[in-house]
């Protein structure tokens, strides 16, 4: 049974619809990248799955047991277990790096300060950032600011991290440095899932990619088939025009 | 000019400086208390209306239709709504509570739109983030919206005490005596204008000016500091 199972899952913004059906399975440990044009739901579907927007319809199901976003304590408890890395950081501008990192497991989770501390730390260092500690996000870059916001998801030592196009606001030369640190996060077994335009990159780290399009998950399955053997004619056509880049 | 220091002479009585400070003490009374309160109740007014519980949909309607509603009507007519409200009621209230009430009343539906543009200008970003950290409303307000907020409040919310200060005259149009109601007397006993509403004038700088120079420093330290 896998971990985190999608049946057909709808959401709109208002009357717009954004989300109309779509179907994935995630097992714990694993990485599954969402792929398709610009519109077709990626980051829609990362903001359902934080309860940042309630499905029309579908069925969400965590470890087996279905889940109901009409209802506070689900949300409550999926974002207990999803944390999610925006594409624009969206930092505390208030706060320093540590403090951000440092915030909600202190405020919310109510664990031990010293721990917390430690623990914050440890996670900056991680991300290449342990000289930026008392750094506010204006005085940051923004691959600077998107590894805070990396540290700040991974200090609440989620069960599944989402990624939502993490590099796509940066320069180029920052890229590398993100995704370094995403790579890290890979080798150590974390679950993920990841919305990417870096295709090189979701090929390379992801056991299970998810084309979609048009609100829709049109086909999925391991890198190597929907990069070199895509089964679907919007699938051989998105990524014959991303290869002739 | 003589005449007029005669005229200051028999003016500087004590009975009329009593008068004076009592009068003044009403107009700071009515301000003072139109701005905390409306400060206050406007505060938790703008935090009601971001609240998301259907439970209090209700409750977030009729605060939209308040400050709608009395950021339209001028302040003298809330006055005489709210002193016929209170006789229909069949309350004997002195004017003066009258009074009170009503800046209550206008100060909340003011300052709640002060307050409610101050949390606006946070960005949607930093709320969503919050919101998927498992933050309450009252903590994302406390930890990350309000810190960031006082820079967009203050400047709007003095401009608006200032500007209660004068309006706190009109409450001299259902008896309250304050400073505005006192000039009247001076002048009705034969006092020349220079003199009955020249010292009124200097007793609306005396209230106004120590609290804008408050609000200038606190947005000079706001301005320094900025939003951390």
């Amino acid at each position: 049974m896998p971990y985190l199972e999608l049946a057909d899952v709808s959401a709109a913004y208002g009357s717009k619809p954004v989300l109309a059906g779509v179907s994935l399975a995630l097992e714990r440990g694993e990485i599954a990248s969402l792929i398709g044009p610009s519109g077709s739901g990626k980051s829609t579907l990362l903001r359902v799955l934080v309860g940042l927007l309630v499905p029309s319809s579908g069925e969400i199901r965590l470890d087996g047991r279905p889940v109901d976003l009409h209802q506070p304590a689900s949300i409550r408890d999926l974002r207990n277990r999803f944390a999610i890395v925006f594409q624009q950081y969206n930092l505390f501008m208030n706060m320093t790096a540590l403090r951000n990192v440092m915030i909600a497991p202190l405020k919310v989770k109510h664990w031990p300060r010293e721990e917390v501390e430690r623990d914050a730390r440890r996670l900056l260092t991680q991300v290449g950032l342990g000289d930026k500690l008392n750094a506010y996000p204006d005085q940051l870059s923004g691959g600077q600011q998107q590894r805070v916001a990396l540290a700040r998801a991974l200090a609440l030592r989620p069960e599944v991290l989402l990624l939502d196009e993490v590099t796509s606001a940066l320069d180029p030369e920052l890229v590398t440095e993100v995704l370094d640190a995403i790579r890290l996060l890979a080798a150590e077994g974390m679950t993920m899932l990841v919305v990417s335009h870096e295709m090189g990159f979701v090929r390379e780290v992801s056991s299970q990619v998810v084309f979609m399009a048009d609100g829709r998950s049109i086909e999925s399955g391991p890198p190597g088939q929907i990069f070199d053997d895509p089964q679907t004619q919007r699938a051989r056509d998105f990524v014959a025009k991303i290869i002739r880049h | 000019m003589g005449r007029l220091l005669h005229e200051i002479a028999t003016f500087a009585t004590w009975y009329n400086l009593v008068f004076l400070l009592q009068a003044g003490g009403r107009t700071l009374m009515l301000s003072a208390t139109g701005c905390i309160c409306g400060f206050v109740l406007g505060f938790a007014l703008a935090v009601l209306r971001h609240t998301v519980a259907r439970a209090l949909l209700p409750a977030r309607v009729l605060g939209v239709v308040y400050v709608e509603m009395f950021r339209r009507i001028p302040f003298l007519v809330t006055l005489f709504l709210v002193f016929y409200a209170f006789q229909a009621l069949g309350l004997d209230v002195p004017v003066f509570w009258i009074a009170v009430v009503s800046t209550c009343v206008i100060g909340t539906a003011y300052l709640s739109e002060v307050v409610r543009a101050g949390f606006a200008a946070v960005p949607r970003a930093e709320w969503d983030a919050a919101a998927t950290m498992n933050f309450s409303l009252l903590q994302t307000l406390r930890y990350v919206v309000v810190p960031q907020s006082w820079q967009t409040i203050t400047p709007p919310a003095f401009a608006f005490f200032l500007s209660f200060i004068k309006d706190s005259a009109l409450a001299s149009q259902i008896g309250v005596v304050e400073l505005t109601y006192a000039g009247k007397v001076f002048s009705n006993r034969g006092l020349s204008p220079a003199i009955a509403f020249g010292s009124i004038l200097l007793a609306y700088f005396v209230i106004s000016y120590p609290l804008a120079r408050f609000g200038a420093r606190m947005e000079g330290r706001l301005a320094v500091s900025g939003t951390r």
